[in-house]
């Protein structure tokens, strides 16, 4: 054949893959648009359901999904932002930056259920925590843990080496260097690594439903259960009850998830135009 | 700060740089290193965590019904307290293998596109798509796949929509960011003079592609697909909304089909005794599953180096 047809089809076949791509997620975002915008109002946003089907609102499953987001997130950060200073900063190469390494990358590829019956079999049951936001935050937070370690051991690395140079220079302890030059020199893209981080832990599923129970309950204490937006759909889905409350929760859900990437993108273009 | 140096009488391997602090400086600075090595160890901690709390639930199966029988029984059925895996197992391939034939060419072919073909105009539109796609939640996908997508397929096979062809159209899509994004940055390491130099002999951009870059890149690629593979043996959700749930063999595309996630989120509300102990069991598997191909990647990655 002429390589010129060839060339045509392959390059068109390449062309069709981009813009399969592109449409699904334009599919699934506008079906979840137009079906659910309908649903959103004040009432559905803020009260509580009732009844058999979930009339109503979703109020309580929105506060249980930001409440365990947030209470993972501050279980998180320091941890993953530490770590990732020491396999930056600190580690010399060798076999315990290799295990850190491939334990964090396991991690990352664990299933989220194993997380959920892992939680279910570490925080509520052998440490009687119980269903509660505090055992799903710690559950999600060792999700959550390699992505805020590798985006922000990225953000390090991306630091200039003269500017570490520049503080040494001036007698700087290395903590000093860290924490007053490094870190504030790497923060927005930290920032990008933990906004995205929080984004997963709000669609999560499968880690919340056996350590945050199924119960619909306005959380106050983290000691107490709830039931997330995830799950909510899920239950409301799989039962084909209320349809519309379904479409509301996963438009909602949906809004938060680009609301959380596009701050995300727009902080590391921001970051992108101030370092010229 | 540097009024009380330490060096005296310290031997020579002490490094230069700590002569000039004092005694508090030097023990601040080596308590804050064992604070970070502490941080960095809680994956470690977190990996063995893991292994202990769900394997100890999960080993008494070693007992009853025994390895042999939990890991090739043919039947599962809580009911007649029965717990053979297999069903569980090929229905959980079934649908990964069905995922990656529809998922991986597509996803492959994107990051071919965003890479040599698209212009930064278009790929300015088509990379945030690919991330975005990766946010989605798969409780999400679960119901746009029950609403649109089951309707379709029941129609297709007669049947009632739930089951692996579903289930493998639906995680396609979902393994497409992670696949993309890794043979993007595959294809992006090509070293460029290679590149140029097909284009000098007059190559096409699809003999350029698929003689040169992609050969050039196939082990990120493989790596790529690799992991793509993890994340739909893993993926629980969107199986559970979709493969209908039956742990029997496969028999069709269209006849449902239970995983082994999929199984543990039906079971796990109401399970108990042996019942229960098979489902922590099964998670084990998927977890050893998951880090053995973390395992492999590492492994072909570091043949390549050393080639």
């Amino acid at each position: 054949m002429d390589k010129r047809l060839t060339n045509r089809i392959a390059v068109s076949f390449l062309w069709f893959c981009a813009a399969t791509t592109v449409a699904v997620l334009g599919a699934v975002i506008l079906y979840v648009f137009v079906n659910g915008i309908g649903q959103l109002s004040p009432a559905f946003i803020f009260t509580k359901p009732h009844g058999v089907n979930f009339e109503g609102g979703i109020g309580p499953t929105i506060v249980s999904t930001l409440y365990v987001t947030a209470l993972a997130m501050l279980i998180v950060t320091p941890i993953g932002v530490l770590a990732a200073v020491y396999l930056a900063e600190y580690a010399v190469q060798g076999r315990l930056v290799r295990i850190i390494r491939f334990a964090a990358d396991s991690l990352a590829s664990v299933p989220s259920i194993i997380m959920g019956l892992f939680g279910l079999a570490l925080f509520v049951e052998s440490m009687h925590i119980g269903f509660s936001m505090i055992s799903a935050a710690l559950a999600l937070s060792f999700l959550m843990l390699p992505i805020v370690m590798r985006t922000t051991e990225e953000a390090i690395r991306a630091v200039p080496r003269y500017i570490r140079w520049g503080s040494y220079g001036l007698g700087a302890s290395k903590w000093q260097t860290v924490s007053r030059v490094v870190l504030p020199a790497a923060m927005s893209r930290i920032l990008t690594g933990l906004i995205l981080a929080s984004g997963r832990a709000v669609g999560e599923t499968a880690v919340v439903i056996f350590t945050m129970g199924q119960a619909i309950h306005l959380p106050i204490s983290p000691l107490e259960s709830g039931r997330p937006m995830t799950v909510h759909l899920y239950m409301l889905a799989m039962e084909g009850i209320n349809l519309p409350a379904a479409y509301g929760t996963a438009l909602l859900l949906m809004i938060m998830i680009l609301f959380f990437n596009l701050t995300a993108r727009w902080l590391l273009r921001r970051n992108r135009r101030m370092q010229g | 700060m540097a009024d009380q140096p330490i060096t005296t009488g310290a031997p020579a391997e002490k490094k230069s740089t700590l002569k000039l602090m004092s005694k508090a400086t030097y023990a601040k600075e080596a308590a804050l290193r064992s604070v970070f090595l502490v941080c960095a160890t809680v994956a470690v901690a977190g990996v063995a965590l893991i292994f202990v709390f769900v394997g100890v639930r999960g080993w008494p199966i070693i007992q009853d019904p025994g390895l042999g029988a939990f890991l090739f029984g043919k039947v599962w059925s809580s009911s007649a307290g029965e717990f053979g895996i297999l069903p569980l197992v090929t229905g959980t391939f079934a649908i990964t293998i069905g995922s990656l034939v529809l998922g991986a060419p597509l996803a492959v072919g994107t990051a071919v596109f965003l890479s040599e073909i698209a212009s930064p105009k278009v790929r300015s539109i088509v990379r945030p798509a690919v991330e975005l796609l990766a946010g989605v939640p798969s409780v999400v996908y679960g119901f746009f796949g029950l609403i649109i997508l089951r309707p379709i397929i029941a129609d297709i096979t007669g049947g009632l929509g739930f089951g692996p062809l579903t289930a493998s159209i639906v995680l396609a899509v979902m393994i497409v960011p992670t696949i993309a994004t890794l043979t993007e940055d595959a294809l992006g390491s090509v070293v460029p003079g290679i590149r140029e130099a097909s284009y000098a002999m007059g190559a096409t951009t699809w003999q350029t592609i698929h003689k040169v870059l992609l050969p050039a890149a196939s082990v990120g690629i493989i790596d790529a697909v690799i992991l793509g593979m993890g994340r739909a043996v893993g993926e629980t959700m969107a199986v559970v909304m979709l493969a209908g749930n039956a742990p029997q063999f496969f028999k069709g595309p269209g006849e449902p089909i239970s995983t082994l996630t999929s199984q543990i989120v039906i079971d796990m509300s109401y399970a108990s005794g042996t019942h229960r102990t098979a489902l922590f069991a099964m998670a084990v598997i998927l977890f050893l599953i998951s880090m053995g191909l973390v395992a492999l990647v590492r492994l072909i990655s570091s043949r390549k180096e050393t080639r």
